[in-house]
Parts: C-alpha cells; sequence; structure tokens
C-alpha cells in the first residue's frame, strides 16, 4: 500500500499516455452539448449583418494552439459563411504564424479575398497601450498590416475608424489579454466583447460573464468542440473530446484511488 | 339609415388600419421637435440627436438626418438613417430617439474655422415609401470637449476617499510604528528556507512570474527579491535569479547588486547569476526546469504572476526535494503551487510582503488602508445585497460604473 | 548621484502617475492626445528593452562557453537556434529583409516544424504532471479538502462530454460550481488584489515604494 502511494510518476506519466493515445486510435463519439457562454457568441455572430467587422485577436503561441486554433478556425469559418469582415491581429509575437495560415486557409476556404474581405494586422508589442492606440486609431497603431499594405487604403477597413466601429470583438487569450481589452478596451472604448481562452485560465473569466462585461466565452477544447457543433462542422476540437474525456476520468480515479490507499494505510490527520 | 351604417362600419375599418392608411394616405406625422446640443462628458468630437416620437412611426417608415455648414443648407450630406422603431433614449419609455453622431466621419476638417468651435446644421426628414416629411426646426450645435466626466464622478470620488485613507494611515503609522500584521508563515519561512540552502551549499532560485514590471505583482516580486539578496549575501550563498522580461530583468539586477552591497558584500555579486532565462513562457519553464535539475537548488522561491507553467515548475522543484515557497495573485494558480510548494502567499499577501519584511511604518499604514477600504467594501456589498433584495437600489447605484 | 538615481524617477513617476490618473477622468481631446503620446512612447521603450534581453541571454551563454562550465555544449545551441533564425528571417524567401514577409519560406518551415510542436509539447507536459500532483497531494486530510476534493471531480468530470454520460446531472453542477462559489471566491480574490494594487500604485506614486528603482534608499 506504501509503495502504492509513493510510485515512480513515471508510471503514472504511462499511464496518462496511453489514456491519450488509445481513443484517438479506438475512434469513437462523445456527445457535445452547446452551453450557454458559447452560445452567446455564436448568437453575436449570427445577429450581425453581411458586411459588419469583427476583430479576432489571436493572442496566443504555439504552446497553446491545441486549445486555441480550433477556435480560431471554427470562429472564422462562421464569420466567413456570413459574410462577415475579419480584421485579425495578434499582440502575441509567438502567434503570428497561427493567426495568418488560420485566417488566410479559413478565407480561402470560402473565396474570400484578402485587402477586401479579410486582413491580417499583425503583431504590435505593449498590449494595452496597442489597445488604447487601436481606440482612438487603428491607422495610426497598424499603419501597415502583416504583408506591408497601408492599412489606410484597405477596403475592408473602410468604414473603421477605431475599436468604437468594431461590430464585435473576439479575444483568444492564453494569458491576460481578455482582462486587458476589458479593462482597456472595452469600458474605455464601449463595444461588445466576447472572448476564448485555455481551460486553465477559464475561471477566471466567470466573474466578467455574470457582470455583461463579457458577452461570452469558450474554455478550453470543449468550448471549442461546442462551437464547431454549433456551426455544424466537427473538426479537431470535437475528435479531442473523446481522449480528453478519458483523462479526465482516469485523473478522478487517480484522485480517489489515491485517497482510498491514504485511509487504508490509515494516515493520522 | 343604411347610409349612416355603412359610414360606419367604413369607419371602423379605416381606423384599425390607420398608421397603414397613414401611409399609404401619405399622412405621415412629423415630430413635434428636433434638438442638437453637444455630447456631454465626451472628447468633442461628437453631437447628440434628440426628437420626439411620431405616432407614424413603423418598421417601412426611416428617419434621416441631412447636415449642413451652414444654416441655410444645401442639406445634402446624410449624417444618419435609422428605422423609426429603433434608437430610443434610455428611460424614456420609447417616447424619445436619441442618437450620437461624429461629424468627422462626414464633414472634413473645416479649414475655415474661426475660434476654433464650429456650428453644424442639422435637418430630420421622416420617409417612406413614396413621400417625405420634413421636421420645419433647422437645430444646430457645435461639439465641444468636456474636462470632467460626469459620468465617472462617483469612481473618481472614491479614488480620491481611498487615497486620502491611504495617506492618513501612512500619518498614523509614522505616530505609531508598531501596527499589528498577522502572521503570514511563507515571509516567516524565508529565514529557514535560506539557512537551509546554505547549510545544504546549494543555491537558491528566485524564479519571477510571466508579467512585466507593470504589474504589480511583479514589483512585490521586486521588493521581495531585496529582502531575500541581503539574507544571502550575509550567508554567502549563491543566488540565481531567473527573468522572462528585459526590464524586470534590469530591475532585479539593480536590486540585487544593491542588496549586496547594503550587506556589505559587494564583491560577491556576479552579474550573470541574475539573468534572462528566456522570452516566451514554456521555454522560461524549460530553462528554469534544467537549471533546477542541473544545479539541484535547495530553495526554490516562486513570486509573481504565473500562468499554466506553474505546475511544472513546482512539480519539478518539489522532484528534486528543494523547500518551495510561492507567491502569486494568479487565482487559476494557486492550486498547483498550495500542493506542490511548502507555503504559499495567496494574492495580496504578496503585496503585504514588502510591509511584512521592512516593518516600515509607511508601507504598513498603507496595508491598513488596504484593510479598512476592504472592510468598507464588504460592509457595502452585504448592505446593498440586502437593499437590492427589496428593491432599494441605492448602494448599486453609488457604484455603478458609467 | 543621488538626484539623477533617486529624485529624478520620483519626480517623474509622481508627476505621470497623476497625471495619468487623472486622465481617466478627463474625456478632452488634449487628454486623449496625451495618452496618445504616452502610449507611443511606453510601446517605443518596451521595443528598445528587448535588445537588453537579447543581450543578457547571449552573455550568459558565451560565458559559460568559454569558460567551459559542465553543460557548455547545450548552451552552443542558443546561438545555433537563434543564429539560424535570424539567417532565415533576414533571407525571406530570397527577398531580403528590405521586402514584404514572403510565404512558405524556410522561417514559416522552421516556425511551424520546431517551434509550434517544441511549444505544444512543452504544454502538454502539464497534462502529466497534473495526474501526478493529482494522486500524489490531492488527500482529503480535512473536511475542507474533502470538499475540494469532492468539488474538483465533479468538476473534472462535469466539464467534459463524458460527464453526461455518468451523470445528467453532472454538467449543470459542474457547472454551478463554476458560476457561484468559485466565481464568488475568484471576485473576493479580485476585489482584494485591486485594493492591493491601487494602494501598491499610491505607494509608487508618492515615492513610498521604491523598491522599481533598484534597490537602497
Amino acid at each position: 500500500m506504501e509503495r502504492l502511494l509513493r510510485i515512480d510518476r513515471r508510471i503514472i506519466f504511462i499511464f496518462v499516455a496511453i489514456a491519450v493515445t488509445l481513443p484517438l486510435l479506438i475512434r469513437f463519439n462523445l456527445p457535445v452539448v452547446a452551453t450557454k457562454d458559447v452560445k452567446s457568441i455564436y448568437n453575436k455572430i449570427n445577429s450581425l449583418p453581411e458586411g459588419s467587422h469583427v476583430l479576432i485577436s489571436f493572442d496566443y503561441d504555439p504552446a497553446s494552439k491545441e486549445e486555441l486554433q480550433p477556435m480560431a478556425v471554427a470562429l472564422l469559418h462562421h464569420c466567413f459563411k456570413n459574410n462577415i469582415k475579419v480584421i485579425g491581429m495578434t499582440l502575441n509575437p509567438g502567434g503570428t504564424g497561427l493567426a495568418d495560415s488560420a485566417i488566410t486557409e479559413a478565407g480561402k476556404e470560402y473565396g474570400k479575398k484578402y485587402k477586401e474581405d479579410y486582413v491580417f494586422l499583425g503583431y504590435k508589442t505593449g498590449t494595452e497601450l496597442v489597445m488604447i492606440n487601436m481606440g482612438e486609431n487603428i491607422f495610426s497603431a497598424f499603419p501597415k498590416d502583416f504583408y506591408g499594405n497601408a492599412t489606410v487604403d484597405l477596403p475592408v477597413l473602410k468604414g473603421v475608424q477605431s475599436l468604437q466601429d468594431m461590430d464585435y470583438v473576439i479575444d483568444l487569450a492564453s494569458g491576460s489579454s481578455i482582462e486587458a481589452w476589458i479593462a482597456f478596451g472595452k469600458e474605455k472604448y464601449n463595444f461588445d466583447l466576447g472572448g476564448g481562452c485555455t481551460a486553465v485560465i477559464g475561471p477566471d473569466m466567470y466573474p466578467f460573464l455574470q457582470s455583461k462585461q463579457l458577452t461570452g466565452l469558450m474554455s478550453g477544447l470543449k468550448g471549442a468542440a461546442e462551437y464547431e457543433i454549433l456551426i455544424n462542422r466537427k473538426s479537431t476540437a470535437v475528435a479531442g473530446m473523446s481522449p480528453q474525456s478519458v483523462v479526465h476520468v482516469l485523473v478522478a480515479l487517480f484522485v480517489i484511488f489515491g485517497n482510498v490507499l491514504y485511509f487504508m494505510t490509515g494516515r493520522k490527520k | 339609415m343604411y347610409k349612416i351604417f355603412f359610414t360606419f362600419f367604413l369607419s371602423i375599418l379605416l381606423l384599425h388600419n390607420s398608421s397603414t392608411f397613414a401611409v399609404e394616405g401619405n399622412k405621415l406625422i412629423p415630430p413635434s421637435d428636433f434638438q442638437a446640443f453637444d455630447t456631454p462628458d465626451d472628447d468633442g468630437k461628437s453631437i447628440s440627436l434628440r426628437w420626439p416620437s411620431s405616432p407614424t412611426e413603423s418598421a417601412e417608415v426611416e428617419y434621416v438626418v441631412y447636415a449642413s455648414l451652414r444654416k441655410d443648407g444645401p442639406f445634402i450630406t446624410e449624417a444618419l438613417r435609422i428605422n423609426s422603431n429603433t434608437m430610443y433614449e434610455e428611460g424614456s419609455d420609447s417616447n424619445l430617439h436619441y442618437v450620437e453622431i461624429k461629424p468627422e466621419k462626414f464633414f472634413s476638417k473645416k479649414s475655415d474655422v474661426t475660434g476654433g468651435r464650429s456650428d453644424y446644421f442639422f435637418k430630420l426628414v421622416m420617409m417612406s415609401n413614396p413621400e417625405n416629411v420634413e421636421v420645419k426646426k433647422i437645430a444646430s450645435a457645435a461639439p465641444e470637449g468636456n474636462w470632467f466626466n460626469w459620468k465617472k464622478l462617483n469612481n473618481f470620488i472614491i479614488m480620491i476617499a481611498f487615497s486620502a485613507l491611504v495617506l492618513l494611515f501612512i500619518e498614523h503609522a509614522k505616530k505609531n510604528p508598531n501596527l499589528y500584521l498577522r502572521k503570514i508563515s511563507g515571509l516567516d519561512a524565508i529565514d529557514d528556507a535560506l539557512g537551509r540552502a546554505t547549510e545544504m551549499g546549494k543555491p537558491v532560485l528566485f524564479v519571477h512570474g510571466l508579467n512585466g514590471m507593470g504589474s504589480i505583482s511583479t514589483i512585490a516580486a521586486v521588493n521581495i527579491l531585496g529582502k531575500i539578496a541581503i539574507r544571502v549575501a550575509e550567508y554567502d550563498t549563491t543566488l540565481k535569479v531567473s527573468n522572462i522580461d528585459p526590464i524586470v530583468l534590469s530591475v532585479s539586477q539593480e536590486v540585487v547588486k544593491e542588496s549586496y552591497l547594503e550587506a556589505g558584500r559587494p564583491d560577491a555579486y556576479v552579474e550573470d547569476n541574475v539573468f534572462m532565462a528566456a522570452s516566451e513562457q514554456f521555454p522560461y519553464v524549460a530553462a528554469v526546469s534544467g537549471i533546477m535539475i542541473r544545479e539541484k537548488t535547495a530553495a526554490n522561491f516562486f513570486m509573481g504572476y504565473f500562468y499554466a507553467e506553474s505546475l511544472i515548475l513546482a512539480e519539478t522543484g518539489a522532484s528534486t526535494g528543494a523547500i518551495q515557497i510561492a507567491a502569486t495573485d494568479s487565482y487559476t494558480q494557486l492550486p498547483f503551487f498550495i500542493t506542490t510548494c511548502d507555503y504559499t502567499l495567496i494574492g495580496e499577501e504578496l503585496y503585504a510582503a514588502s510591509a511584512y519584511l521592512s516593518r516600515e511604518p509607511l508601507l504598513l499604514g498603507s496595508l491598513r488602508a488596504q484593510d479598512v477600504a476592504k472592510g468598507i467594501i464588504i460592509t457595502a456589498l452585504v448592505l446593498g445585497a440586502v437593499l437590492a433584495t427589496i428593491g432599494v437600489g441605492f448602494i448599486s447605484f453609488i457604484f455603478k460604473a458609467s | 548621484m543621488n538626484f539623477f538615481k533617486r529624485t529624478i524617477p520620483l519626480t517623474i513617476a509622481f508627476i505621470m502617475g497623476v497625471m495619468m490618473a487623472f486622465q481617466y477622468y478627463v474625456p478632452h481631446e488634449a487628454s486623449q492626445s496625451l495618452l496618445k503620446v504616452v502610449t507611443r512612447w511606453g510601446i517605443t521603450i518596451a521595443g528598445f528593452a528587448v535588445f537588453i534581453g537579447v543581450y543578457s541571454l547571449f552573455h550568459l551563454h558565451w560565458n559559460k562557453i568559454k569558460r567551459k562550465v559542465p553543460g557548455w555544449g547545450y548552451s552552443t545551441f542558443v546561438f545555433f537556434g537563434a543564429g539560424i533564425t535570424i539567417i532565415f528571417g533576414l533571407y525571406n524567401g530570397g527577398e531580403f529583409f528590405l521586402n514584404d514577409k514572403q510565404e512558405g519560406t524556410m522561417f514559416d518551415w522552421m516556425y511551424f516544424n520546431v517551434q509550434v510542436p517544441a511549444g505544444a509539447t512543452m504544454f502538454s507536459i502539464l497534462a502529466f504532471f497534473m495526474a501526478s500532483a493529482a494522486y500524489r497531494t490531492f488527500r482529503a486530510r480535512t473536511g475542507e479538502a474533502t470538499i475540494l476534493l469532492i468539488a474538483a471531480v465533479i468538476v473534472m468530470l462535469g466539464r467534459v462530454p463524458v460527464g453526461a454520460l455518468i451523470w445528467e446531472y453532472l454538467p449543470p453542477l459542474a457547472d454551478w460550481i463554476m458560476s457561484v462559489p468559485n466565481m464568488a471566491a475568484k471576485r473576493g480574490i479580485l476585489i482584494g488584489v485591486s485594493i492591493g494594487a491601487i494602494a501598491t500604485s499610491l505607494r509608487i506614486i508618492f515615492g513610498i515604494e521604491r523598491a522599481y528603482l533598484g534597490g537602497g534608499d
């Protein structure tokens, strides 16, 4: 019993590796039901008329790609399907490649034209400072887009001067940028803000949902899976639900098993 | 008799379809008034328009506002076009329309403005197919920037009150320097951890969080670093400080150098021991984990704001047998630190560290002010919740954000 | 020397701190212009700070290689990785850095085939460490710890699709735990931390907190 309590952590690692790998080999589907917070984002985008401007801030790096990239792709598909103009940007230097590839591939699938239907502004350092700058004038914050085109001349940005002219802003964050968007963006410049984040920081966002500073939230891979279900486009996120479920069950079993052993060995408080 | 009944019957039909008839029969009734005025509490780029509702509003009718730089027109620039049954003023029960427009959007900057103020003139037209009807009154206004946002008055008062409270308690602490502070085990354990490292002859590792110098938690962490560096210099132990931000690195180097100087050991300071491990989250984790495993650090201090890397760092440190003290205001990482570290400072305990370790009256005073402010907020929360439950929204109103 | 190291920075901190605090309440265009200028200064300074970090990194590892300390071989990878990234970034698929960024270059290949998988791998380690930590340390030693454990298991299972299959009320229960107790605790900590942040900011503005200047008084 004592040995089981002090088991080498590598044995636990092996269990986790098996729990992740097996469901990918033996595929099975699990029902994914969209929650209220994810539906809020979906409904908001659905309510926007064609030609609306949606700003998506891809504030994540390659480490968080597995959770946030599926969210990004699902959002982009939804926007392009509804003929909404997408303005992409990132406040994370590691995220430029991911953001650019997501926007470009989704845009191509729907026959959208760069500069007319979507644009990727690229990366700017300064986080809160960039938000304040964009709140006053987007063209001064991003004089050129990622490819060096002058933003003032871009048809997709016609009618947009600053953040106040955006019909919806969504921040996909692996860090604390959602809070920065609320404090330095939404509260100052008054636009609707939605969020997508890694599951780890999801609990941090609940106060903002309740106070309606965030209109909706996608949290973790499950949030991405729910969005894929809503737009009827099952992809990597839905596929990831099986291994995620198995690992969650495994960890829960580890916790229970560990406590059973703990009480059986008669540990004193 | 037959004619009377026929007329009566026809008039009922007409009344029932009055709005449609009004549109179909071109009997739009324009609003009785139309006002334009400078939007209050703004930067001087917006003009507000207000007009009462018309009984002939419907989804098929639109309001169009034309603008001009001269009172006598021409009114050809379309400033606004909305459905007539939208854009009602909040709290007006759909009796008033209210819109804010920015003249800059449809007029280029005027070069013939004298005195810096320019009036804009507006005409309101009610439109349906096929007829239009205008409001006779031409409204005019000049946008002007305001020097105070009155909607944020409650916020301003609270800010001034809290600042006054902090200064008051700092003065109070100067006269009564022995203010009570409850025990914070994590801070008391710092000496034990450093002593352990000295006995084992192993280095001490100080790990900064991921935020930059603009973050309060980083400032608090730097405070603690200064105190640790003094003790480490006195004990002649090796201190390694890992950073992810270049500005934090510069500050940390200065802080540690000054601490060694203060301890009378300037020769013992090694600049390379305060280094930039990496500039990204997970490379930082990899670098710091590598240091922990290779150098077998005896004491690890995790101070600042951490993200997902916290568990990797703390688990790796735990696997090497080091004593670990964490301090973070990152709510979601607290459970990971609590389970893997020997001591954890939660939230504001990190901010209180500088006051706790130095016992300086000025710092203690501000800490006391924080506690009093929290007490006031708790009271307001409880009272506000009770009052709001019985329908009295006074306290909610005081704390309303603009 | 104290005048330049202490007095001037403290004066700047006081003036800028008070000015920017009051700027929040002034909507006038002059105030917004001030904000724009200050933010541009901040972005410029942050940009230059990158060089300090790069210098520190290279200096540290160069010394390790020069002195042949144990593990110096790993330090060569710092220069190798940085060098290759800089070279291919500047090469820009043959168009060089003066032209717009090209697609499908070696730089992109390294990003997608080296940096992205490496970053994702490091993040994935978390899953293994989480399981290990959960097994070793989540013990129901006290009543509070037991409640915590039960809540953790409910949320872990309720937040994945399998939770609904185990028990239909698991997901709503998990949602309730996240929306009510979790949010209440988070809000309490948020209020406390915010007050602490304001107090610390006031201490910095009034020159009471001076650690950010680099130690000593």
